[in-house]
């Protein structure tokens, strides 16, 4: 049996990868599984699907507790706790992310026992960089680590997972994931499946009798407000909303009402101003203000802005 | 026929677009949405017949499944967890209309502290309702399940709503192979809905059902809902028989795994029920007799067969992925009172909690839990019950308390 897991954030099309890698196995005569887990609904928001393959019946459910490959379309979830990215790798496990920083490099930094390769998606984009096809890239590529079947059945099961789509989105997503199966032509085949594990030699879980504990410790009970503002969750943004103050007619009620984070507030002189350490770039704002005034771009591009504006 | 990729959600959507419902009363709640989405989108397409309709809360959502099945149409409804509970009014009280409808759950944890992921604690809330419960271990069975649970509700014996049970994220939104069987093959196994003496109509407002009182009459209907339930028992299996005749897959009251020669068994329902049978072979690979034995029909309750597949076992692990706050597993409960009393039975039933809130059952945990009752049948003593909790876990909530602990002192300091 074949056990991939898939970590990225909401709006990478992390789901969508699963399924197409799910729907091309089964094309080649494999039984699959593949199914996503997330918490938060949200663009952004850390999620991760899995896909198990194998030529008899699947009776393994959940979560992939032993991946032989692990995909990362999203460097910067390494570093997050939550997304327990590189949990339960060993030796045999391969790891392969999308980054711009060598292999090497993170093997050392991760102390990964498994073996490490990075790819860039974004070399698989012939125009601008877009979050959207991530994973499109990253399934690409982890079809010819694991070397199953041919680029046909990858076209295939993309035909079959974005029949809903224009044309025009298919065809892209199918030239950038044809083009990450050839860039990873050297690695073909390195994924090898786990072994089976043993009932004579196993690790005995550590159980513990639950203590009894006072309601004041064992209730579920927060008293405090405000807690939410203590967390980060701008770090969840794919894409980014710029208000093209020019543009705004202050009719600021729109977008900081429609708001699901309460994350536009308004100055004094009633303009809108996005609380960034708060926004999950949902981008409702985008979709309602009436006069068009707010631009979407990539994190990644919002970051390039910065930095231009800070080197000025 | 064909074999297509479907989540268990989608698979009980096309249980209901296959077997024709007429009438669909929908309010969403993760994870069971994708089910009326899918409907809804088939209705809107004209792929499907049948009138969808939003209501404003489940509790009026069952109200109108009730309603509109005492009409005689076809009906099918869907929830999950907090809607289940707050529909359980009327649950009760549908199923005492004794109109028949097809209610598909998708299991997940109840509130407080609230969580989206499974267990079975909703579903075990509606055991005593009057709906008969068939659980589900995989996609296709959710598909099966629902075409079959029309032909049990709608028998003239039985005359009783059902539920058809799923898990959240482990079935709700996995994808597996399911056969999708031909529309003619279904109409052939499932006729339309003969509604016999069934016929209130919104143009001839008439009362339905009717107030008793002195406790005699109301005996009398209760215990007649009871004896309904209770044919179901015949009923499943002939009409699971005949569901193997027309396609081929066997659905057994309670799910047999390995268990001819085996000396122990494991016990436990829904999707985690097919890491059991990873586990027994994993198990028969390193030696071990033992098998799995799976309640697919919940109620009414299969203990004759219960009785049978245990008899001359050494011991059971019984693995509740539900709590029953101040009693423990309710299966555990619910099989020792069906085997108590009885020659033969196993001598150890052991009571393990598991997945809760969709935790997951490790194959070592089944391997262990294996280990537990073997040596408590050569101890000859029950184990007490155990909650599947690892020192790891402990540890982990103990981080979470102190992080607590700190934020609430620091923010009372700012107060």
């Amino acid at each position: 049996m074949y056990r991939i897991r898939f970590h990225g954030r909401g709006g990478q099309g992390i789901k969508v990868t699963s399924r197409i890698l799910g729907s091309a196995l089964f094309m080649n005569g494999y039984e699959i599984q593949d199914a996503p887990r997330y918490g938060a609904e949200r663009r952004g928001a850390p999620i991760f699907a899995y896909v198990r393959a194998s030529k008899n019946s699947i009776f393994e459910r959940g979560i992939v507790r032993n991946p032989d490959l692990i995909v990362v379309a999203d460097e910067s979830l390494i570093p997050l706790p939550a997304a327990a990215v590189i949990q339960g790798a060993d030796e045999h496990t391969v790891l392969l992310l999308n980054t711009r920083i060598d292999a090497q490099t993170w093997k050392e930094r991760l102390n990964f026992p498994g073996t490490v390769l990075s790819f860039d998606a974004y070399i698989c984009f012939e125009e601008q960089q877009d979050e959207r096809f991530t994973g499109t890239a990253c399934v690409g590529a982890a079809s010819r680590l694991l070397g199953l079947f041919d680029k046909s059945i990858l076209k295939e099961a993309i035909n079959e997972e974005l029949q809903e789509m224009k044309s025009e989105i298919i065809e892209k997503n199918i030239t950038i994931a044809l083009k990450a199966y050839d860039l990873m032509e050297p690695y073909e085949h390195c994924v090898n499946s786990s072994k089976k594990t043993d009932a004579l030699n196993y690790v005995k879980p550590h159980w513990v009798e639950l203590p009894f504990e006072n309601a004041r410790t064992s209730a579920p009970v927060i008293h405090a407000t405000l807690t939410s503002e203590n967390v980060p969750t701008g770090l969840w943004r794919t894409l980014h909303p710029i208000i093209h103050y020019e543009h705004c007619h202050r009719c600021w009620w729109n977008c900081s009402t429609f708001c699901p984070d309460s994350a536009i507030n308004v100055n004094e002189e009633s303009f809108p101003v996005i609380d960034y350490d708060h926004c999950k770039g949902c981008l409702i704002c985008s979709t309602i203000c009436p006069s068009h005034a707010i631009e979407v771009i990539s994190e990644s591009e919002a970051r390039k802005r910065m930095e231009k504006k800070e080197e000025e | 026929m064909k074999r297509k990729l479907l989540t268990g959600n989608g698979a009980a959507a096309w249980g209901a677009r296959l077997a024709k419902a007429d009438y669909i009363p929908a309010f969403p709640i993760t994870p069971q949405t994708e089910i009326i989405e899918t409907l809804a989108k088939w209705i809107d397409t004209d792929e499907m017949e049948g009138r969808l309709v939003t209501l404003e809360s489940e509790h009026s959502m069952i109200t109108a499944a009730g309603t509109a099945a005492s009409t005689g149409v076809r009906v099918f409804t869907a929830t999950s967890s907090q809607g289940l509970l707050y529909a359980m009014e009327m649950l009760y009280t549908v199923a005492g209309w004794r109109a028949p409808l097809v209610l598909v759950n998708v299991s997940r944890g109840l509130s407080a502290p609230i969580t989206l992921e499974a267990d079975h604690n909703d579903v075990m809330a509606a055991r005593d309702s009057g709906f008969l419960q068939i659980h589900c271990s995989t996609c296709q069975e959710v598909l099966d399940g629902v075409i079959m649970a029309y032909r049990i509700s709608e028998d003239q014996k039985i005359r009783l709503p059902i539920i058809v049970n799923l898990d959240g994220f482990y079935l709700s939104f996995t994808r597996e192979p399911v056969e999708l069987p031909d529309k003619e093959a279904v109409d052939a196994f499932l006729p339309p809905f003969d509604a016999g003496n069934i016929k209130l109509r919104a143009n001839m407002p008439e009362s339905q059902a009717v107030v008793v009182l002195g406790g005699s009459p109301y005996s009398y209907f209760r215990y007649e809902m009871h004896l309904a339930e209770m044919n179901g028992l015949n009923i499943y299996e002939s009409v699971a028989g005949e569901f193997k005749k027309h396609f081929g897959r066997e659905y057994a009251s309670v799910e047999s795994y390995r268990t001819d020669d085996a000396e122990y068994l494991f016990v436990m329902m829904g999707s985690f029920a097919t890491k059991a049978k990873e586990a027994v072979d994993r198990l028969r690979d390193a030696g071990w007799t033992i098998g799995l034995l799976r309640p697919r029909l919940f109620r009414p309750f299969p203990a004759p067969t219960f009785q049978k597949l245990c008899r001359g076992k050494k011991a059971v692990a019984v693995i509740d992925q539900n709590l029953s706050m101040g009693k423990g597993g309710i299966l555990h409960g619910e099989l020792a009172s069906a085997l108590y009393g009885h020659n033969e039975m196993p001598t150890i039933l052991a009571s393990f909690i598991g997945g809760l809130g969709g935790r997951d059952i490790s194959t070592e945990e089944f391997f262990e839990m294996a280990n537990v009752i073997k040596r408590s049948f050569e101890e000859g003593s029950t184990p007490p019950p155990r909650l599947l909790y690892t020192d790891e876990e402990l540890r982990e909530i103990r981080k979470l308390q102190t992080i607590a602990n700190v934020e609430r002192n620091s923010l009372k300091g700012e107060q």
